[in-house]
């Protein structure tokens, strides 16, 4: 039992950084109607940012800002490298740039950093605190914390705020929102902003649970794909719960079945969830239909 | 069928006159040629290993000219595939000391299993599914071949892998490979023009109109996908044989990726395109090699170039190259003479072709549909009008299986077709035109009204491609659009893009067409001339049911109409009295 508490926690922390990823997979993915397969580089690239922002002896918290303003620039290069060009075309061509994108900014860090795992160390001196039969740590309780307050953030943000309402209506009906006045262009622009910015976030949040390494981002994607999927695609609460559901499962999965085949259990749970429930939990937007 | 009729003095002459072995007879000679050269050509090993690289590499990525170019389905496991086939032959040749032939069509027959049950699984979804699931797929595998040592000796892999007896020397197991090559190269090339080939290229350019052309997609994708995972397999068996050795890195996730970019950078939609995009990405990375001092920076590149090339060459080299050569074929290529169009709608039920009753569909809350009943005699024109948000599309959908009912049934010429699917209907005998057109828009007119006149069940074409040609022509010629047959369909006016959309539906001899506002957006003149192709259609006795606002076209072409006000029928009968009904002038005109 204090076992499975215990692990509770800790797939609770890193389904916590699969819900922030899966979280800019469906803002970009509302935003676009594309699924971006580099989303996960963003929490990579982000990571080495501040990997080099630390050892550059930037304190912690500016070292914290930089990688976040650099993820903001590389939105704004992505999109209009990437996204932009390739915007009225179908969804493949879409897809497939996105992967190139992928292959190209996980090398990029390989080519420039090398490929040994670098170490990050947490946000907080203690390392954690004991509660009854469950150690809680930090950087997980940070983790969940931050999460917590993004989801908040998100729903204000998106529901409370002229913008927020601006992004959803351009995610709703593109042509609509430009005849009403609303340029389409700069609010798909900040959509790949917050995106990189949230993917960022999880990959520095992660990085001292994790090493930081090139597949890092490969990695945490698939999973965070995965959790849009079982969640519910293009539902933002979806992405949240498929999220903290993925790495529970993921954790629970370890312990009690095989270590070596921890990765492949997301990918089994999604098979399974495509094949008997395909519209996920919260049930939207499966078939396009006519 | 098609007896040529008297007053067609020109005899419709073969579209094809030589078999299509001997028109073909040059790729042969061509690949007998290459087979020679690898068998007897002295290569120093280095070279030969690239060869043979490219070789088997070229026939995985012709599985994906099959999936991605011909049925535009995504699949980003195909190194999955491929280390399937190869670790069958790897581990068949050594721990178990099977023959190579039996691990070689082992190899295959796992992948074909495997390609066919992850695409029963998923390709009733969306693009963005299968892309997942594949890249779940080829996780999966990576995990179990690095994992489970007692079965595939993990990181390590397996060497001393065997070749088959007869090709034991490196030289003519490099010539049976190129050999392999060709025969696949010729059966994927061919596969375009086949009825699954079209079948395919339909679904990619368009499943809701593929759908209502008789056309299975489901099947259809999971037969392009099982196809491509199939040659992955074959492909991957050759290259163990080749190599001697596998081990699970060259069949990571970055190796599907390299074959995607095979495949789009030669051209995906063409087996020509899939070698030659081959050839390059193996042998630019042997010209690069100076690049590999730096970890990384080769694929930093490589990542580059995909998305330029997404940017800048859509259709890849070779699709570039033969879009030029497409437009200069097409312009002297003229389409034979066809003979008049016969339309012998079958008769099968009594006087009623279709029997809708108590027809409903609800969306939520809203009542759509709500309990209508409709019967079209055999060989009038129905029409069913009504105003704005009646419920004519909705029920016209319903009919064509787009919508399941929420209630009801439907009944046609004798057929309960009410729980079929669209393609089964069209089977059945329904054909359909849409309000905003839904043409395959990368083929031409003919090809288009091809897929049409393929409709299983069509009693009106005969065995082989000739007799389908032959009767597209027919229906092509009919509308009178015969002699831009060969012409793509993004050069005819939205006009004539409707006609050829009713062509497709004629060339499949329905026993009803049913028409959605086949008026809207035409002019006048174009009116005029629909009005007169509908007179034609009704004299050869096909029943056609029409949904339009043009009260005049209606009011003329209608023997019977039906009018649906919120969802409900409000007046049916006789057209003169129907349209003087008051309930209908209020409908239309508001009630004074």
């Amino acid at each position: 039992m204090d076992l499975a508490l215990q692990l509770l926690f800790t797939g609770i922390g890193i389904g916590a950084v699969y819900a922030l990823v899966a979280l800019g997979f469906v803002l970009i993915f509302r935003a676009t109607n594309v699924v971006n397969f580099a989303q996960g580089e963003f929490s990579m690239v982000a990571a080495y940012l501040m990997v080099v922002a630390v050892e550059a002896g930037l304190p912690y918290w500016a070292a914290f800002i930089v990688a976040l303003l650099g993820m903001a620039l590389l939105g704004v290069v992505f999109n209009l490298g990437v996204y932009y060009p390739l915007r009225h075309r179908t969804y493949l061509p879409v897809i497939i740039a996105t992967i190139g994108a992928s292959i190209l900014l996980a090398n990029s860090v390989l080519a420039i950093y090398g490929p040994q795992p670098q170490v990050l160390q947490g946000w907080f001196d203690t390392p954690g605190i004991q509660l009854g039969p469950v150690y809680l740590d930090s950087q997980y309780l940070l983790i969940i914390g931050v999460t917590i307050c993004l989801v908040i953030f998100n729903f204000w943000f998106f529901e409370k705020t002229l913008l927020g309402k601006k992004l959803q209506a351009t995610s709703q009906d593109k042509e609509m929102a430009s005849l009403l006045g609303i340029s389409v262009s700069t609010m798909i622009m900040i959509t790949f902003i917050y995106s990189a910015v949230l993917g960022g976030l999880a990959g520095i949040l992660v990085a001292p649970v994790l090493f930081v390494s090139i597949q890092m981002g490969s990695t945490i994607a698939l999973k965070a794909f995965a959790a849009t999927i079982i969640g519910g695609f293009g539902d933002v609460a979806g992405a949240i719960i498929g999220g903290l559901a993925l790495g529970v499962i993921e954790t629970f999965g370890a312990a009690y079945i095989s270590v070596p085949y921890k990765d492949g259990f997301a990918f089994l749970v999604l098979i399974a969830f495509l094949i008997f429930r395909p519209q996920g939990i919260f049930g939207e937007r499966v078939a396009e239909k006519a | 069928m098609s007896a040529p009729s008297d007053n067609m003095s020109i005899p419709a002459p073969a579209i094809h006159s030589k078999p299509l072995l001997v028109r073909h007879l040059p790729y042969f000679i061509g690949a007998a040629i290459l087979v020679v050269l690898a068998a007897t050509l002295r290569f120093d090993g280095y070279v030969h290993n690239i060869l043979l690289q490219a070789t088997t590499f070229a026939i995985a990525v012709f599985g994906l000219s099959v999936v991605l170019g011909l049925c535009g389905q995504i699949n980003l496991a195909q190194a999955a595939f491929f280390g399937l086939g190869a670790y069958a032959v790897g581990i068949g040749t050594t721990d178990l000391q099977i023959s190579f032939w039996l691990c070689l069509v082992g190899g295959c027959v796992i992948s074909l299993l495997a390609g066919a049950l992850l695409g029963m699984s998923t390709l009733r979804l969306g693009g963005h599914y299968l892309a997942m699931v594949t890249i779940s797929f080829q996780q999966i595998v990576t995990l179990v071949m690095i994992n489970a040592i007692w079965l595939t000796r993990g990181p390590d892999g397996v060497p001393n892998i065997k070749r088959p007896e007869l090709f034991q020397s490196s030289q003519s197991y490099l010539a049976f490979c190129v050999a392999m090559l060709a025969i696949v190269g010729y059966l994927v090339w061919h596969l375009a023009d086949t009825k699954l080939g079209r079948a395919m290229r339909a679904v990619r350019d368009n499943e809701l109109a593929a759908g209502v052309n008789g056309i299975d997609v489901f099947r259809t994708k999971i037969y392009a996908f099982a196809l491509c995972a199939l040659l992955g397999g074959l492909a991957g068996g050759l290259f163990a044989g080749g190599f001697a050795y596998v081990s699970p890195d060259q069949f990571s996730f970055a190796e599907s990726i390299v074959f995607l970019t095979m495949s789009l950078l030669g051209g995906v939609a063409s087996p020509i395109g899939s070698a030659i995009g081959t050839g390059l990405l193996i042998l630019i990375p042997e010209w690069l090699r100076f690049l590999k001092s730096v970890p990384g920076l080769y694929l930093a590149i490589y990542g580059l170039f995909v998305i330029l090339i997404i940017r800048f060459m859509p259709d890849g080299i070779w699709g570039f190259v033969a879009d030029g050569f497409t437009r200069w074929r097409a312009k002297i290529k003229a389409p034979p003479a066809a003979a008049a169009l016969q339309l012998k709608p079958a008769t099968v039920g009594g006087d009623t072709v279709l029997e809708v009753t108590g027809l409903s569909k609800h969306f939520g809350g809203l009542k759509a549909v709500d309990g209508v009943d409709i019967a079209v005699k055999r060989g009038g024109v129905h029409a069913l009008i009504g105003p704005n948000g009646s419920g004519k599309t909705t029920t016209l959908n319903v009919l064509s299986g787009l919508y399941v009912a929420t209630a009801g049934k439907i009944v046609l010429d004798g057929t309960d077709i009410t729980h079929m699917p669209p393609h089964q209907r069209t089977a059945s005998g329904l054909g359909r035109t849409f309000q905003n057109i839904r043409l395959f828009r990368s083929m031409t007119a003919l090809e288009n009204v091809e897929i049409g006149a393929e409709r299983p069940g069509n009693t009106m074409v005969g065995k082989g491609d000739d007799a389908l040609t032959e009767r597209a022509m027919e229906a092509l010629t009919f509308v009178g659009l015969g002699s831009r047959a060969n012409e793509l369909i993004s050069s005819f006016s939205y006009g004539h893009q409707r006609l050829i959309e009713i062509a497709r539906a004629l060339a499949s001899n329905p026993t009803l067409l049913l028409l959605d506002e086949p008026a809207a957006g035409l002019n006048s003149t174009e009116k005029l001339e629909l009005h007169e192709l509908l007179k034609r259609i009704a004299a050869q006795g096909l029943t056609i049911l029409i949904i339009d606002h043009d009260m005049t076209l209606v009011s003329e072409a209608a023997q019977h109409i039906t009018v649906l006000n919120f969802g409900r029928r409000i007046a049916d009968g006789e057209s003169m009295a129907v349209l003087r009904h008051p309930d209908v002038v209020s409908a239309y005109l508001g009630s004074e």
